[in-house]
């Protein structure tokens, strides 16, 4: 086993009715996904103001990913719509700022997709490992 | 120079106003020098003769201003509205911003308004007078001579790229209604989408780190009307006023321009405005043009009510993981 | 007073650049004049006023204070301060020169501000005199000569020979040490009433001061005027910012997740937290941040401080006004002196 091997923060953003659901299940699975994926439970996709990811980023994240319910599966109907024009606007934004797009992610699983969320992290996670820290979006101060 | 003059705008405000039409005017007063005009709110037919102005350097969009005038203002308030000042008031009412029924809109037609400091280039400093006639024939104390500068060559950098010379909204219009315009304003977010993201991030690291916050850039733009800006808000943890590091910098811009997204008009006031030059206009832009291209082409305030793509969805939008390069992916 | 050729003026400048950093006002991409540290084939600018003032060397718009980790009871108080090194800004104007004396009265009177202190005592001040002013320019209307610019060494540049005169101890021991041409005064005096003949000229030459000044609190604070004045004040903070003179400033926490950073930074009078406190905010309305700006630097600052005046005329805030409104237009409305 490597010491010292870099690995990346990422925050994760999950819905309440199926991508949290969804993690759970892989928990209970057994399947493995990394450590560093801190989960952010909110109510629905939709509730994840463009700030959240950006304060995510600041306070050290190197990549940041919204798990959502499949579109047409919302819990409340069409939170996840809004969410998919949101983001797709913020990270194409990000994109043409000249950030990595590999550090953003939007991903529908729903609670029964247990190996579907473990093996979204995975590679995600790979991905922004590949990329190395956040240094386009960080606050230095926010540094130890 | 613009096609209505001074005079017929003076004519129309003092007629308006004596028959009791309108109770007050929203203007151009007139400044220091030839080119430092400020809005201004007038009630009286004297001071309106002497000190109202029209010409190439009323750039100032009134429409934001209706927001706190028409409140507790006495009749109705006659505004001077340029064709793209037209789509801000359109974009305003759609949100409830204002009484539609406290306002006489007067649209005024606009050949563009020019750049003092393009004019500055040319003629040089220490200006003494301007005239705003076929050319615009600048003196300085530095020289006898009457410098004369074709206002087409010292456009504001909006103008350049004009969207439209349509009112989209009035009750009475000078002159003549204008057109929508084929207008070439996103080919500058074109050229930056074509760089690779090393440069396009270098780019603007240099323009963002520029910023002052001094805010003029929100405190200017027609679609910033919330009572309480979020960056005001002290338990937002965000800083609102000093230009702490890069990242707030970019968080700043980032959020103010996602906010307006979808209710932009593209007025171009937020770029004229700012001290340090930055090209905010082209953050508005990209989201105009993403916007256009994956939901449909949409023109914010270009009639009232119409549903903003970012309130809006259909069930096979395209996917966040394939909006990047216009969606080539 | 000292001379050399205006040729030699960049190899002089690299000598200054040897022993402490140097700042220089050069163009920009967008060809807006900004400070810049000096390099070789660095070309000064010819414009008059830089967007920002160098009000920024002494006082930054943005100084971490210190940083403190809190762990159960004890608090640990770190001074993150970073050591000043010597420096020079080179081309203030006179406005500008005279910008650092406003600072002084409120920073070097007890408690004296040691951040602001420490880099005065690091810095040198350079200053040039205002060869082409512009129409913004007023700085005679407070008695400033901007034929005859302070700051520690003064420089008068004509068409082919730069003249260096010292005017502190500190410009003195500096100027020793570039090995100029000792000469007369002659030629500077030309170039003075040349430049006194322009400043004559200016639009805004006739602009008095007189109706301002200390003791005049009472007469001036309910004037109806300010309800006009400040009307299509958009209450944004860009006057403040590009201002040599504003002092104000705000300090405040920053929570980096490991720890506080406290810092100060600039804070506008034009903003609404403004002096915020418990009770909330003593100015409520627009109209009364935008009489509390023009109040401060016209009635309240004169009035502490023997009738120096918190404005210097540099015209910053008449060029960069969203809306084109400024001091002179307050002075006028107020004044009478139209």
């Amino acid at each position: 086993m490597q010491v010292n091997e870099y690995k990346p923060l990422i925050v994760a953003f999950c819905c309440n009715w199926c991508s949290y659901a969804g993690a759970d299940l892989a928990g209970n699975n057994r399947l493995n996904y990394p450590a560093e994926v801190k989960i952010i439970r909110v109510p629905c996709s939709c509730r994840v103001n463009p700030m959240f990811v950006l304060r995510a980023f600041q306070r050290g994240a190197d990549g940041v990913i919204l798990c959502g319910c499949h579109p047409g599966d919302c819990h409340y109907t069409s939170g996840n719509y809004y969410t998919r024009r949101r983001m797709a606007m913020l990270f194409s934004m990000l994109d043409y700022l000249g950030i990595e797009r590999e550090r953003t992610r939007v991903e529908w699983v729903s609670a029964a997709e247990g190996a579907k969320f473990a093996a979204t992290m995975n590679d995600f996670a790979e991905k922004v490992a590949s990329l190395g820290e956040n240094k386009r979006l960080e606050d230095l101060r926010c540094k130890k | 120079m613009q096609k209505i003059t001074r005079d017929v705008l003076v004519e129309k405000a003092v007629s308006l106003l004596e028959n009791g039409t309108v109770g007050s005017v929203l203007g151009w007063r007139k400044g220091e020098f030839d080119y430092d005009i400020t809005p201004a709110v007038f009630t009286d037919k004297a001071d309106i003769e002497a000190n109202f102005v029209w010409n190439d350097f009323c750039g100032a969009n009134f429409s934001k201003y209706l927001v706190k005038k028409t409140i507790n203002a006495e009749g109705k308030i006659l505004a001077f509205l340029k064709p793209c000042d037209t789509y801000s008031f359109n974009q305003l009412l759609t949100e409830h911003r204002f009484d539609r029924e406290k306002v006489y809109a007067v649209g005024v037609p606009c050949e563009g308004m020019v750049d003092i400091d393009k004019i500055k280039e040319i003629a040089g400093d220490g200006i003494s007078k301007i005239e705003c006639g076929d050319k615009i024939e600048v003196s300085t104390i530095y020289s006898d001579e009457v410098v004369k500068i074709d206002a087409k060559d010292v456009l504001e950098g909006r103008c350049l790229s004009c969207k439209s010379k349509k009112h989209v909204a009035y009750d009475e219009l000078l002159g003549e209604e204008g057109e929508v315009l084929e207008s070439n304003r996103f080919d500058e977010v074109a050229k930056l989408e074509a760089m690779t993201p090393d440069e396009r991030f270098a780019f603007w690291q240099n323009e963002l780190s520029k910023c002052i916050r001094c805010n003029a850039c929100r405190d200017i733009c027609p679609a910033c009307t919330c009572e309480t800006c979020v960056f005001n808000n002290p338990k937002s943890g965000v800083e609102n006023k000093a230009a702490a590091n890069s990242f707030e910098e970019k968080m700043f811009h980032i959020i103010r321009a996602f906010h307006v997204a979808g209710r932009c008009t593209d007025c171009g006031e937020c770029s004229r405005v700012c001290p340090q030059n930055i090209p905010l206009h082209l953050l508005n832009r990209k989201f105009i043009k993403d916007m256009d291209n994956f939901y449909g082409e949409y023109q914010a305030g270009a009639e009232v009510g119409s549903r903003a793509p970012l309130v809006n969805y259909t069930t096979d939008d395209i996917e966040p993981s394939e909006v990047f390069e216009g969606g080539k992916e | 007073m000292f001379k050399c050729s205006k040729d030699a003026l960049s190899g002089i400048l690299a000598k200054i650049a040897e022993n402490a950093s140097l700042y220089v006002p050069a163009d920009n991409k967008d060809g807006k004049a900004v400070y810049t540290k000096w390099e070789d084939g660095i070309e000064l600018s010819n414009q008059l006023n830089t967007v920002k003032s160098p009000k920024d060397f002494f006082f930054p718009q943005l100084e971490d204070i210190m940083a403190f980790k809190v762990e159960g009871k004890n608090i640990e108080l770190t001074d993150i301060r970073v050591a000043q090194e010597d420096f020079v800004v080179f081309g203030v104007r006179a406005c500008d020169a005279k910008a650092f004396e406003v600072l002084d009265n409120v920073f070097l009177v007890d408690p004296v501000d040691s951040y602001y202190a420490e880099r005065r005592a690091h810095g040198v001040i350079i200053t040039v005199a205002c060869g082409k002013p512009s129409e913004t320019c007023f700085c005679q209307t407070f008695g400033i000569d901007a034929a005859n610019p302070g700051g520690d060494i003064s420089v008068w540049k004509t068409e082919n020979e730069v003249f260096w005169q010292s005017n502190t101890e500190k410009g003195a021991s500096l100027l020793a040490k570039l090995c100029l041409e000792e000469c007369g005064d002659d030629a500077v005096n030309a170039e003075k009433e040349k430049i006194n003949a322009i400043l004559a000229k200016l639009p805004l030459a006739q602009l008095k001061s007189d109706a301002f000044g200390g003791g005049k609190t009472l007469e001036l604070f309910n004037r109806p005027e300010w309800k006009s004045l400040s009307e299509s004040c958009l209450g944004c903070g860009t006057c403040t910012f590009v201002c040599p003179t504003c002092q104000c400033y705000d300090v405040k926490d920053f929570n980096t997740g490991n720890g506080i950073v406290r810092f100060r930074c600039w804070d506008s009078c034009m903003y609404s937290d403004f002096t915020k406190c418990a009770h909330g905010n003593p100015r409520l309305s627009q109209v009364e941040r935008f009489r509390q700006r023009f109040m401060h630097k016209l009635v309240y600052y004169p009035e502490n401080n023997n009738g120096l005046f918190g404005c210097v005329g540099c015209g910053r805030c008449l060029a960069k006004c969203p809306i084109s409104m400024n001091i002179v237009k307050v002075m006028k409305t107020l004044g009478g002196n139209a």
